[in-house]
């Protein structure tokens, strides 16, 4: 009876596997993505229903009364869980989608520690294989590297702490002090007796937390897309340790899924930015450039500007615009009245479409997450290759936002730190639309010589204000028209 | 040794096999150059410009075949003179002839040649390897008749091919359609795109795929599972299916072009029928048609050879004489590839061909009347078979994983490292827990490189929300019962592990709702 409850449980496992599978298969493309969706749910449901029941089913056994407290907590923290998690999700606004992936990224390296420190306790009443020792070490320590990175990033994505690389002098070296710490720590865990070999981990935890806020707080804000799916593949790898830790498959498996995920996802990334995934994790990136930039770059030219009344008629005489969002963008909540914009360009028959660079805004696709809120048919809205070529037979287009992403010496200057980086072509149409606050350089800190170019004007404001004046305005010119 | 150049007797032929400046170099090589007099005239080349170079103008054919050791010619000399004789028959016994042959298609022609106890060499027979480059005269006159079909094709349609703005109205560019990408093809996608025309191509074979797109032609992808690759990079003939689905295709796009020119040749065959009368019909009116395989009875059953004929509006034009057209500078390339491989024949100043060497093996057709056509075959070129193989990589898997990066080993290394260690130290649960985990690892790495950029953001939450399995283990840990220290650690992952859960899921279905068509 026991041993079909077991093999019961493991095919629910396999069952909840494959579904997790499916569900990361289905979110490949638009089509299968809700379908996608339902399935990671129905695997989640199928994984934690069987293992309450196993569980309930061995308690039944135990004694009654404690058992049953444990199953009340048990109940009561999902029921709490599942509330919460609903409420975040329903309210957050999607401009802030980065930040409720990064906090809930943390909760997951926080469970994991917390699991391990749970496991050691539970398992230290036995003798307890070296193996399993090192298992709980490394659970504890992804776990804790993930949770403090998570917060660091997710205070970073805010804005409560600066978005500029933290960059102390030594610090490859101070994080290899820290590794060195843990694995002495992690050794002396493993031969120490019961109290000491506690505190030896909760060493762990902490060192480990350092490591972790230290690794996140050298990334420079640009980096942010990156770093958040780096944090999510560490999330994984966590719960893969955790399920070593527990000798639970199903645990390891999905862990395994998120890991490579999350890898795979930070590796096109930084494909996308032309740069090496080890220089995002060690945060080396644009050391100098980066340490003395923000915003102190200055002009090295006369700029155009132009009236959001001058910049409506442009728009008005075009056959053709594309449409280039930036953070700026998602700063400025104008996702809406750039649909409002785009909408009736089309109305009046111009050809529109938005060019998303990979790592616009501060999460993977956070630009296209942003115009579906707005109700943009995903069909306009065209990755870098696609529409890389277009420019050229382009009237105008408007960059909104963004800096680093079309800045023309990442192909031109190679003294540039961008020198390499794919960018959006957009000085090749004929008119070039940049909406800005200021003259400040982008987050990598570079100064974008599209602003000085003959066929660039500047369009300075709010994004949201100043695409609601050309909404106006071309409002305006359309009724005159008819 | 005396090399003569007759005058080329084929109606509407104007090119000729030898310029001034082939002359001259073939003086250098100590030869004696016999031209009929009157036989660059068509090409522009007057008497007085080969008299200048060291030729000696001989007045009539009949004396300049009689005197030359060597005839050098365009056309194959099967024009009928008098009394039943061919050209062919006018060469001395013992004579050698070199110029376009075509044995295959014109194995009287050869045999007549034959009688003569002649050498021949075909220059269509020169075989496409790169040292024979420089002897291509296919290829030469191939990238003129490429141009011209687009030239004539031009001034047949009754528009630009370029689209504009003006203030007089706006227009899209013409659509060129081009089938068979080989040569002329190519020439004919440079050209037309080279006007402003928007270009497709079609071909069989899959490896010239890159060549169309790099001349920024749209290739045409037939979705049935046969290359057209045949020996020596040419096309080969295809399976009844195979054409009927490539017609179809054809037709399709066919029917929104404004000019199509056909090139498809299969060498040694009659040409494929790829433009069915019923994509003719369907074609707008005032299109035109280049069927450049009109000599080989045409790609389109309604071409007429050497005409323009009108079918339901549209044009077909059956030219075969665009080089000559062109007649001076598709003389300047064919008398150098002429020359070229004369030179390679050569050995002071006499022919001494040696039957080891792949060109003048696949060259020479009759060696003293001896019949040496076709040579023996040579294995497929290296180039035809991993061509298509590549390309399928590429279809089957254009977003798959990236050619192993210089990680791949150390992971690798790393991976097995672990696996070595992990089963002298751990026990078989312990190995059996990494298997799953490094397949798992796999299967992940692979099910999402196909992601569309535009959901990076919900497959992150999504993952993000299953990540929060680690529920899973919080719940496996209550399994000590009581509520002590190890219970309410566990209560607390699983507290948050669930806010991850719900919220993980919850907001990427909110995302998923909005992305809409």
């Amino acid at each position: 009876m026991i041993g079909s409850i077991a093999s019961v449980q493991r095919l629910a496992y396999l069952a909840a596997a494959m579904l997790f599978i499916f569900s990361l298969r289905g979110l490949s493309t638009q089509e299968t993505a809700r379908r996608g969706n339902a399935s990671g749910i129905l695997g989640m449901v199928l994984a934690v229903a069987v293992t309450a029941f196993a569980l309930r089913g061995s308690m039944a056994g135990a004694a009654g009364a404690s058992g049953a407290d444990a199953w009340g907590l048990l109940a009561g923290g999902i029921a709490a869980g599942a509330a919460i998690g609903a409420v975040l999700a329903s309210r957050v606004a999607m401009t802030s989608m980065p930040e409720l992936v990064a906090i809930l990224h943390s909760f997951v390296g926080a469970a994991a520690v917390l699991v391990g420190l749970a496991n050691y306790l539970e398992a230290s009443a036995e003798a307890s294989s070296a193996v399993h020792a090192v298992e709980i070490v490394v659970g504890v320590f992804i776990g804790a590297v993930t949770f403090a990175g998570s917060v660091v990033a997710f205070g970073k994505l805010r804005g409560t702490l600066g978005s500029k690389p933290l960059l102390l002098p030594g610090r490859h070296l101070f994080n290899a002090i820290l590794m060195l710490g843990c694995v002495v720590l992690g050794g002396m865990f493993l031969s120490v007796p019961s109290p000491g070999a506690l505190w030896a981990l909760l060493g762990i935890t902490a060192l480990a937390c350092v490591l972790g806020a230290h690794l996140v707080l050298a990334i420079g804000g640009g980096d942010m897309p990156v770093v958040v799916s780096m944090l999510n593949s560490y999330s994984g790898w966590a719960a893969a340790a955790a399920g070593f830790m527990l000798s639970n498959d199903l645990l390891i498996v999905t862990g395994a899924l998120v890991g490579s995920s999350g890898a795979i996802l930070s590796i096109i990334m930084c494909r996308a930015m032309n740069r090496s995934i080890w220089n995002v994790i060690f945060g080396g990136f644009g050391a100098a450039p980066a340490s003395s930039a923000g915003g102190k770059v200055t002009p090295a030219g006369p700029v155009q500007e132009a009236s959001a009344q001058q910049v409506a008629d442009m728009l008005a005489a075009a056959r053709s615009v594309i449409v280039v969002p930036g953070y700026g963008m998602a700063v400025a909540q104008a996702q809406h009245p750039v649909k409002e914009l785009t909408t009736l360009l089309q109305k009046r028959g111009t050809k529109v479409r938005y060019a998303i660079h990979p790592v616009a805004g501060r999460l993977p696709g956070h630009m296209n997450v942003l115009l579906a809120e707005a109700d943009v048919s995903y069909e306009l809205v065209k990755e870098m290759d696609e529409i890389n070529e277009d420019f050229g037979d382009t009237d105008v287009t408007i960059v909104i936002g963004a800096n680093d992403i079309v800045n023309p010496s990442a192909l031109t200057d190679a003294s540039s730190p961008i020198y390499g980086m794919p960018v959006l072509e957009v000085w090749k149409s004929a008119k070039v639309v940049m909406m800005k606050r200021s003259m400040n350089a982008g987050y990598a800190g570079v100064d974008n010589p599209l602003s000085y170019r003959d066929n660039t004007v500047m369009l300075f404001g709010d994004a949201k204000a100043t695409v609601t004046k050309l909404v106006a305005a071309l409002q305006a010119a359309t009724s005159e028209a008819a | 040794m005396k090399v003569g150049i007759p005058k080329e007797m084929f109606p509407g032929e104007r090119r000729v096999a030898a310029t001034p400046a082939t002359v001259a170099r073939m003086r250098k090589l100590g030869l004696e150059v016999l031209v009929q007099a009157g036989a660059g005239a068509g090409a522009d080349y007057a008497d007085a410009a080969y008299l200048e170079t060291g030729a000696e103008i001989v007045p009539d054919a009949e004396a300049l075949w009689a005197q030359a050791d060597l005839v050098l010619k365009v056309r194959p000399p099967d024009v009928p003179v008098a009394d039943g004789r061919l050209e062919a028959d006018r060469l001395k016994e013992g004579g050698a002839f070199l110029g376009f042959l075509w044995p295959g298609q014109n194995k009287p022609l050869v045999e007549r040649l034959a009688a003569r106890k002649a050498t021949a060499f075909a220059m269509d027979a020169v075989p496409r390897i790169t040292r024979a480059q420089k002897m291509d005269a296919l290829s030469a006159m191939a990238n003129l008749v490429g141009y011209r079909a687009v030239i004539e094709a031009s001034s047949h349609l009754g528009r630009m091919f370029g689209g504009q703005m003006t203030a007089a109205g706006r227009f899209p560019p013409a659509n060129v359609l081009i089938v068979g990408a080989g040569v002329a093809g190519l020439a004919a996608i440079a050209a037309a795109k080279g006007l402003g025309a928007s270009v497709k191509a079609f071909d069989t074979r899959a490896a010239v795929r890159e060549q169309i797109e790099s001349l920024g032609a749209t290739f045409l992808e037939l979705d049935v599972k046969e290359t057209g690759e045949g020996e020596g990079g040419y096309a080969k003939e295809m399976s009844e299916a195979f054409l009927a689905a490539e017609q179809a295709l054809i037709a399709q796009h066919a029917k929104s072009a404004d000019v199509v020119i056909t090139t498809a040749l299969i060498p040694g065959r009659p040409a494929p029928a790829l433009l069915t009368s019923g994509a003719v019909l369907s074609m707008a009116p005032g299109s035109v048609i280049v069927d450049l395989a009109a000599e080989q009875g045409g790609n389109c059953p309604l071409t007429e050879r050497d005409k323009v004929v009108e079918k339901f509006g549209v044009k077909i034009l059956g030219f075969t004489d665009l080089p000559s057209r062109m007649a001076r500078q598709a003389s300047d390339l064919y008398a150098m590839t002429v020359y070229n491989l004369l030179e390679d024949l050569l050995k002071e100043g006499k022919l001494a061909v040696n039957l080891e060497d792949e060109v003048h093996r696949g060259a020479i057709v009759l060696q003293e009347g001896k019949l040496l056509w076709p040579p023996p075959s040579k294995p497929k070129p290296p180039s035809a078979a991993p061509q298509p193989a590549r390309k399928k990589a590429e279809l089957t898997a254009h977003a798959a994983p990236p050619p192993p990066s210089k990680i791949g080993p150390v992971l690798g290394v790393l991976a097995a490292g672990l696996l070595a260690a992990a089963g002298l130290v751990a026990g078989s649960e312990f190995v059996e827990h990494l298997t799953v985990f490094l397949l798992a690892c796999v299967v992940g790495w692979h099910v999402i490189w196909n992601v569309a950029p535009a959901l990076h953001t919900p497959l992150m939450s999504v993952t993000n929300a299953i990540s929060g399995i680690i529920l899973v283990g919080g719940i496996l840990l209550m399994r000590a019962g009581g509520v002590g220290a190890v219970t309410v650690l566990a209560a607390v992952a699983i507290l948050i592990a669930t806010i991850n859960v719900a919220g993980g899921f919850l907001v990427t279905q909110r995302m998923l709702r909005m992305f809409r068509r």
